[in-house]
């Protein structure tokens, strides 16, 4: 188990984290016909937003309750009624996401009240759901809002009463709990691995359906695109089971197994050959059929690349910062493959963190990163977009992983999961090793004659690979 | 901030927004508001200052989504580039602790990174519980003896634009007229040519636009003391009290500074733009007016004659490919008609305008610049840009960022013409630039392919709401 370091210094510098009001808005953006309306100030969403285009390439439908400075200390309550209307009125959501922020919640405000008081000044909107959920930025990160989100919407989509296992015993339905690490590409790819089996997937929420990036024959749209629509929630207590993707969504799973009835198996995440056997298992055992020929064939591949890319991978000296479920995924895939996780940063305390195979990890930022990856001599770096400027100061080669990747196109698109997306990422993860191999310094004779003019060569830095 | 303060801000007297029996910048509206806060609008202004250490002393929501996310360029230090924020958790706010937090972060900014000064920006939370900004950086800026700059910026304070004004006080009230200018260096000093010290208040350098047109002032011995805040230094604001002249490149933004400056130390001022030929060419000639300079008028007059030579001929092989297209633009204040001229310029017609951050003498200059049957559009959702576009056969949507995805689903060209974007149009050499990347997308290929249905469909055609006129024929 990894010494967990605190948090020790007052200033955050280069942040890792992004705030919990973004992952909620995140889960939300993958409900059909869906809005999440920030409760804070126009600029928690524009801030939001911006955050959401840029890493998505996708227009981000988010909106604002706009507390200002009058209502922020007289009382918003009545903005979060005006927006909800406003929504219904403009755009007939079938569901309207309403997290809090470190505003409205210094503020002070019950959300769920308010939203029971639209119901009842309201009751013309009553056919669009509203689901309230307390994400203070001051707690958490991006994925710990994303798991209250789901959480909530689940408590609020969901009828509550004891077990109501509609479940057939040929239900061919398995529910996806899927946490914020995983991309559009990756809801794809285990939709694929589901539907091999002969099941049918129903994801909450699902990503892979509202954010992989598709032009629509519409010209635009208020809405979300794409996502779980609200009436699949409501079925998913006739499924044959639950699968849960990482640990952060542990709390929504114990709600929604309690609400269903129906049996779950969770993983900590999909990456790595371990962690696709575990699933590919469970499918068989879910579906009780055999495992698919092109299954096997997929992990016949993963093996060739694994044993191909292992000497770039073996002693690889890595740095990863990311949200705890994902730090854990990349650590353990790296580790899976020979790398040694000399530096890991996460955003916010874990119990994941336990796991992580590194002696130590501290919750920080990613100055914390660059710091112990030049002590270490890190020879990679895995994490967000932001830490491009410090992988160049340390010279080292960035894999891009988690919130925001801006400066890339396609991340969102990028399938980690399965047993191709992890081939691949050891195919990329081992070309960008053997592009920044380091040389050996040359050295010239004092005995040997001509040569003069040979190139100075630039000093081996803290990229060297095997040494 | 009291609100006695923030409603002076608002009522801005050399904003034209309140002139009219409009007053002030708009309040917002719950549910159907787009645009930054109060906080925002403050780094926009301020965070280009590039040897400062900026701290926003808030939760990580203000600076977690959005620290390192503009374009601004600095020719030396790059420390504005690093993010720094007190991350405040649940217990600053309950316990009270922010202050102390944010005084020890102050220290450890200046002990990790030497800063020239500390900027500290508040935010919502800290406002609401009553941490004393002020106070904290007094005692951190005795303390350890940097500059620590206080900037009230609660974005529930209001708008982006509000913002840029608060950003423009914070300078006004602790960095303006704390320090003398240098003498110009001896290597500098031209035989014939006199320096003249300068301001620029409202140029960012998005994506490094301002070096196409900088030389051209070094040139002309306008020695910039200060620009507000692209590629700036902190001392280089301290000094702007002494230049001879401001110009104001982004109007709205920062209009205050310019107009205390001249109340204040006699810094006459005028407003203007650096995108297209001829509004480049007449910043020069009205530099040299206000000046009163009769050789400088000479030589600007002279420069003007070459750059615009070269410039209009280095675009002439391009004039074939833009002249007649038809474009629609939406972007805020200023921008409204600066970017006209520059596209007339190309023989391009603007077909319509955003006019929603406009003043009435923006809307004028408008009319004066497009003729009196403009098209002012004030509704900037997708939905009726998209109809705008429609309804005027535009050829291409020239917008901000935040519209670039609306245009892509709608499958149309577009310009972002923001602080995000990755080309600078400015000055001579960035029409060069702008006129590249307005054929680059109105002539690309791929238009027709993502309107044409699969051949499966063949029947009916997908983007069939759009006109004809679109880029597919060009």
């Amino acid at each position: 188990m990894p010494e967990i370091l605190k948090r020790a210094r007052p200033l955050a510098v280069n942040p890792l984290k992004a705030g919990q009001p973004i992952g909620a808005a995140l889960a939300f953006l993958g409900l059909r016909q869906a809005i999440p309306m920030l409760h804070g100030s126009q600029g928690c969403t524009a801030f939001g937003k911006v955050f959401l285009v840029r890493h998505f390439r996708e227009p981000i439908p988010l909106q604002t309750t706009a507390m200002d400075q009058v209502s922020t200390i007289m009382s918003a309550d009545e903005n979060v009624i005006e927006g909800l209307r406003v929504l219904c009125e403009k755009s007939r959501p079938e569901i309207i996401g309403l997290p809090t922020t470190g505003l409205s919640e210094t503020q002070g405000c019950d959300v769920a009240r308010l939203v029971r008081e639209f119901r009842r000044r309201h009751p013309e909107f009553a056919s669009t759901a509203v689901v309230p959920v307390n994400t203070p930025d001051y707690r958490g990160c991006l994925e710990s809002g994303f798991a209250l989100a789901v959480e909530a919407i689940i408590d609020t989509l969901l009828p509550a009463g004891p077990g109501t296992a509609l479940a057939a015993s040929d239900s061919r339905q398995v529910n996806v709990l899927a946490s914020s690490m995983l991309t559009p590409g990756d809801v794809e790819a285990i939709k694929e691995w589901i539907e091999a089996f002969g099941l049918q997937p129903v994801f909450l929420p699902d990503l892979g359906d509202s954010l992989d990036g598709h032009l629509i024959d519409q010209d635009s749209t208020p809405l979300t695109l794409g996502g779980t629509p609200k009436a699949a929630v409501a079925t998913l207590g006739g499924a044959a089971a639950t699968v849960v993707i990482g640990r952060s969504l542990h709390k929504a799973a114990d709600l929604l197994r309690a609400r269903s009835g129906v049996p779950d198996c969770r993983f900590d995440h999909l990456l790595g050959l371990d962690a696709c056997d575990a699933f590919t298992l469970a499918l068989a055992e879910i579906s009780g059929q055999p495992v698919p020929p092109v299954i096997e064939r997929q992990r016949a591949q993963l093996q060739d690349a694994m044993v191909d890319t292992h000497f770039m991978t073996g002693f690889l000296r890595v740095g990863i910062a990311a949200d705890p479920d994902l730090l854990l995924a990349l650590a353990q895939l790296l580790a899976g493959v020979g790398g040694e996780i000399v530096a890991a940063v996460a955003s916010t305390h874990a119990d994941v963190l336990a796991d992580l195979p590194a002696a130590c990890v501290r919750i920080g930022d990613l100055e914390d990163l660059e710091h112990a990856a030049r002590a270490q001599r890190a020879q990679l770096l895995v994490a967000n977009s932001h830490a491009a400027p410090g992988a160049q100061r340390l010279q080292v080669p960035l894999l891009r992983a988690g919130f925001p990747q801006y400066d890339w196109v396609g991340g969102h698109a990028r399938a980690w999961v399965g047993y191709r997306g992890a081939r691949q990422a050891l195919f990329d993860i081992a070309n960008l090793v053997r592009e920044n191999h380091h040389e050996l310094p040359v050295h010239r004779s004092i005995y040997r004659v001509g040569d003069v003019d040979a190139l100075a060569r630039a000093p081996s830095g803290a990229g060297l690979a095997h040494h | 901030m009291k609100t006695a303060e923030i409603a002076q801000l608002l009522n801005e007297p050399a904003c034209a927004h309140n002139r009219s029996e409009k007053s002030g910048c708009a309040r917002t509206k719950p549910g159907a508001t787009a645009g930054g806060c109060s906080f925002d609008g403050a780094q926009i202004a301020l965070l280009p200052i590039a040897d400062v250490a900026h701290i926003v002393h808030g939760p990580i929501g203000c600076s977690g989504a959005s620290w390192d996310n503009r374009g601004a360029r600095s020719s030396g230090p790059t420390l504005y580039r690093i993010g720094m924020t007190t991350d405040l958790t649940e217990q600053d706010v309950i316990m009270g602790r922010g202050e102390k937090r944010l005084f020890l972060a102050i220290k450890q900014a200046i002990d990790d990174y030497a800063p020239k000064a500390v900027f500290v920006y508040s935010t919502c939370v800290p406002a609401l519980i009553g941490d004393d900004l002020e106070a904290v950086a007094r005692a951190a800026s005795a303390r350890w003896g940097v500059p620590v700059v206080p900037v009230d910026c609660a974005g529930f304070y209001g708008t982006k634009n509000l913002g840029n004004r608060i950003a423009g006080e914070a300078m006004f009230k602790y960095v303006i007229g704390t320090r003398e200018p240098a003498p110009v260096a001896a290597s500098a000093h031209r035989p014939g040519i006199r320096v003249h010290d300068v301001n620029l208040i409202g140029e960012y350098n998005i994506a490094g636009e301002f070096w196409h047109v900088a030389p051209l002032f070094d040139e002309l011995g306008l020695r910039i003391l200060c620009t507000l805040s692209g590629d700036a230094r902190f001392h280089e604001v301290q000094t702007m009290h002494r230049a001879e002249a401001s110009m104001v490149v982004c109007a709205k933004a920062l209009l205050n500074v310019a107009r205390k400056l001249e109340s204040d130390f006699g810094v006459p001022f005028f407003e203007g733009s650096f995108y297209g030929i001829s509004d480049t060419s007449q910043a020069f000639r009205d530099f040299a007016h206000v000046l009163g300079d009769g050789d400088l008028t000479a030589r600007t007059e002279a420069m003007i004659v070459r750059e615009e030579r070269s410039a209009r001929a280095a675009l002439e092989p391009w004039q074939a490919r833009l002249a007649g297209k038809r474009v629609l633009l939406y972007t805020g204040g200023v921008k409204s008609w600066s970017v006209v001229s520059a596209l007339q310029e190309l023989g391009m017609t603007v077909v319509a305008t955003g006019t929603k951050k406009s003043t009435e003498e923006d809307k004028a200059r408008i009319r004066e610049i497009m003729g009196e049957a403009t098209q002012m559009i004030t509704d900037g959702s997708p939905k009726a840009l998209l109809q705008a576009y429609r309804d005027h056969q535009a050829d291409i949507l020239i917008a901000g960022g935040r519209n670039l995805y609306t245009a892509m689903k709608a499958r149309i060209p577009f310009l972002d013409i923001n602080q995000e974007r990755e080309f600078g149009y400015a000055g001579y050499g960035g029409m060069l630039e702008l006129v590249r990347q307005l054929a680059l997308t109105l002539g690309s290929p791929v238009w027709q392919k993502v309107r044409a249905p699969a051949p499966w469909h063949a029947a009916a055609a997908v983007g069939d709401a759009l006109p004809a006129a679109g880029a597919a024929d060009a």
